[in-house]
């Protein structure tokens, strides 16, 4: 297993992501990106849809990217780098006489594909597109970012924002408390194309979202990694990226776990399991639910599908990994 | 960099160099900036990998080098990952 | 079928320009039905059953996926096509102007169909039409031998050009009609598309570019100035590699078809199919000593204002037939009579321009439809100012 030395060692290495983006201080997605990226390897070609990740890292004509990067638009990441990798797979059937120069200089090398999106991007606008490429079984690894809103915009309500959140197209006022539905389970969706891999990470431990991106990168075949992206607008103490994405894990209210082949394993299960409130209470997007009464029964509703999801997770790792 | 004409630039819009954000000194956005205490230092490399501007170099031994205060925007990941409390937030004057 | 060693087959125009993609053998083609592009891509797709191609194909889940994987694949340094009809290529137009913006040489098919709504499947030029200036080469086809040939001409002026092309032909009349096609050798054909070289492969490891990067106030206009640029010489390298398909062919690659123009009164201009049958009119009313011609625009895309107006000045009244309607406004084809007419003029006197609205969603257009417009054009019955609908129930 890799150490936080090798893994540091590898990123600034490969300089795959660099510096001077225009992300916001504290932001959760260079260390994501540099992860799965250190884990793809050297040959690495990315899409990304249009979001906060696209837009800070290649405001013209600067670029983050020291890898193959495309951007086509919102909701097609996944169905743009199957282009790509159709493209990488007729130069690979093709005889290198009949290839220009980097045609030659590409075949025979092993190239990893990885799509980028936030979660606009992934459980709502691109679901379509994404669905498409993972039903018909292209070789690459899909990652979001999530940070369960459509934070590039300025926070509005997507199909990821936790209930109860107050974004600025479902905020929280006298009527309604934020956002009324409780999250999409986009891992289940994957999980329903039959594919070999999908994985929950989080960004506070990078170690575990490197080891899930290299099993996820050596499956023939779609992976799809959803990562827990912590915002600042989210409204957390400066500082707290890590933080809050650890207490997420903690409290269940983000559990890490992949499913191999089917298999379900929890990576992390915590010693004790903090009660969500914990992950609620330092975001001011949840400030309005500990006001009132009607707030701490959206509380309460959050808590029992925590524990409604940890639960069914414990029994599927159970049952997936029967003999 | 001064702005080029459309005879000067890639067609399609393409960036054909590599890492050019390198010329971007975030570093001005600061209000913080970290300090390290080098004594407290157990180059864990958690600090290393918390950093959103990949400002603080791991040396080929393993240990921790300098931070690059060029682009570091102040968030003090650092200071809050640190293990052994060696990083410290001050206000950049 | 082989007559005088010629390799004549009976096609529908779907098939034509699927044997065009045969010779072609595009790196990736990305698939999904629609009526009446549908038979292009399942005569295609059994093509490649059958390993006649080695193209990877990528059989996706909407239009909009389908353009966006032409789009990665165009970028990653291979040839890459699509094709598509009506709501097709409206669901995939947001994606269909990203790919002239990065320069990419794809080259698309359209059948030409009504857009809904009503749903309609028949044919009209509506859907093209709304993505006239999206920075594509269009080329308008009448018959399935034109699209086939045209498919393999835009395919060379988009790689020379670096924009993409669409190829119309009209949907079931073109798509769906069996006609002799002469199909040229595979030899000669692949030699003139020749092998192709991207410009800026995505997939080249050694040059990482980012593609698609957020432009601002500062660069954006920058790069759509190139485009404007870069069309200009969309219409001489049109006539130039026409001249070399020439070779190949013993066909001509004119911008448009002048038939009886020289000396004509009357002219009428029409895209596409139909102009087969303004054709007939033509020799029936010459036999009747009437001075009438037909103008068939096929590069619309540039537009070639010039020439046409060189070709068509000399008349006393153009009538301008559009297969799509610009509400509000006049068509499309006539707008740019219009103004071909009117800035190359250079005071002299000029043709009247009266423009017709004809066949929405497939509506026939007989004989008698172009009859009568040819009078009211002969005997000053004709209102510039207004746009006359042909062959509706009012």
């Amino acid at each position: 297993m890799i150490t936080p030395k090798e893994l540091a060692k590898k990123i600034q290495k490969q300089e795959a992501f660099a510096s001077g983006g225009r992300w916001c201080a504290g932001c959760a997605f260079p260390m994501i990106v540099r992860t799965i990226l250190a884990a793809a390897g050297e040959n690495v070609v990315v899409s990304n849809a249009t979001g906060c990740l696209e837009v800070t890292s290649t405001i013209y004509p600067y670029t983050s990217w020291g890898v193959p990067w495309i951007h086509n638009t919102f909701e097609n990441a996944a169905a743009t780098l199957s282009g790509a990798e159709a493209a990488y797979d007729f130069i690979q059937k093709q005889d290198e006489k009949n290839l220009p120069k980097f045609g030659k200089e590409l075949k025979n090398k092993k190239v990893k594909f990885v799509a980028f999106g936030g979660d606009g991007g992934t459980y709502d606008i691109g679901l379509q597109s994404l669905s498409g490429a993972l039903e018909r079984g292209d070789d690459f690894v899909y990652v979001c970012y999530d940070n369960g809103a459509y934070m590039n915009t300025g926070n509005q309500r997507s199909s990821a924002s936790p209930l109860g959140s107050s974004t600025t197209t479902a905020p929280a006022g006298k009527e309604h408390l934020g956002k009324e539905e409780l999250r999409k389970d986009l891992l289940k969706i994957a999980l329903a194309h039959n594919i070999p891999y999908v994985a929950q990470g989080a960004v506070h431990d990078l170690i575990d979202l490197y080891n899930k991106a290299e099993k996820a990168f050596s499956k023939k075949g779609p992976a799809v990694i959803d990562v827990l992206s912590p915002c600042v607008n989210w409204k957390i103490a400066p500082g707290t990226t890590m933080e809050i994405s650890r207490i997420a894990a903690n409290t269940c209210f983000w559990p890490l776990y992949e499913v191999d082949e089917g298999k379900y394993k929890i990576t992390y299960k915590p010693s004790k399991k903090l009660k969500v409130e914990e992950f609620l209470k330092p975001q001011g997007r949840f400030k309005h639910l500990f006001k009132n009464a009607k707030g701490k029964k959206i509380i309460e509703k959050t808590q029992k599908e925590v524990d409604r999801r940890w639960e069914e997770l414990q029994e599927l790792e159970i049952f997936t990994n029967r003999k | 960099m001064d702005k080029k004409t459309s005879k000067q630039i890639p067609i399609g819009g393409i960036i054909d160099k590599p890492k050019t954000s390198l010329l971007n000194k975030t570093g001005d956005w600061k209000k913080m900036r970290p300090v390290i205490d080098e004594s407290k230092c157990i180059h864990c490399a958690k600090c290393v990998l918390s950093c959103p501007e990949n400002c603080i170099a791991i040396k080929k031994d393993g240990k921790r080098g300098d931070v690059n205060l060029d682009f570091c925007k102040g968030c003090g990941i650092c200071a809050k990952e640190c293990p052994v409390g060696a990083i410290t937030m001050v206000e950049d004057k | 079928m082989a007559k005088n060693n010629k390799n004549i087959l009976p096609l529908t125009g779907s098939q034509a320009v699927a044997e065009a993609m045969r010779q072609i053998n595009p790196g990736v083609v990305a698939m999904y039905p629609i009526t009446p592009q549908t038979p292009i891509v399942e005569t295609f797709a059994k093509y490649h059953s059958d390993g006649l191609v080695d193209t990877e194909i990528i059989r996706v889940e909407s239009e909009h996926s389908a353009m966006s994987a032409v789009l990665g694949a165009s970028a990653s340094g291979v040839r890459s096509m699509t094709a598509t009809s009506s709501n097709g290529l409206e669901l995939m137009h947001e994606v269909v102007a990203a790919t002239p913006g990065m320069r990419l040489p794809v080259v698309m098919p359209v059948v030409n169909r009504a857009v809904s709504s009503p749903i309609n499947i028949h044919c009209d030029h509506s859907d093209s039409m709304a993505c006239r200036d999206l920075g594509w080469i269009q080329i308008f086809s009448e018959t399935a031998q034109e699209a086939y040939e045209n498919t393999l001409l835009a395919l060379r002026l988009s790689e020379k050009c670096l924009f993409p092309s669409m190829v119309m032909q009209d949907g079931f009349i073109t798509s769906h009609s069996v006609e002799n096609v002469e199909i040229f050798s595979d030899s000669k054909i692949r030699k003139f598309i020749g092998k192709y070289t991207p410009k800026n492969p995505l997939l080249n490891l050694d040059k990482p570019l980012t593609y698609g990067p957020l432009e601002l106030t500062d660069y954006y206009f920058e790069t759509k100035f190139q485009e404007a640029e870069g069309f200009e010489c969309i219409i001489d390298e049109y006539t130039k590699i026409g001249k070399e398909l020439s070779e190949v062919t013993g066909n001509n690659y004119p911008l448009f078809e002048g038939y009886k123009i020289k000396d004509a009164e009357a002219i009428l201009i029409v895209l596409s199919s139909s102009a087969g049958t303004a054709k007939e009119v033509v020799e029936k009313y010459r036999k009747e000593g009437k001075k009438v011609g037909i103008l068939k625009p096929k590069l619309f895309r540039p537009f070639p204002y010039k020439e046409i107006y060189k070709a068509i000045s000399h008349a006393k009244v153009i009538g301008v037939m559009d297969r799509s309607m610009s509400r509000g406004a006049f068509p499309p084809l006539a707008s740019d009579i219009k103004i071909a007419i009117n800035t190359h003029k250079e005071g002299k006197k000029i043709p009247d321009v009266a423009s017709y609205v004809f066949g929405l969603g497939g509506r026939d257009l007989f004989k008698k439809d172009i009859e009568s417009i040819f009078d009211s054009l002969l005997n000053n019955k004709y209102n510039i100012t207004k746009i006359d609908y042909i062959g509706v129930r009012k």
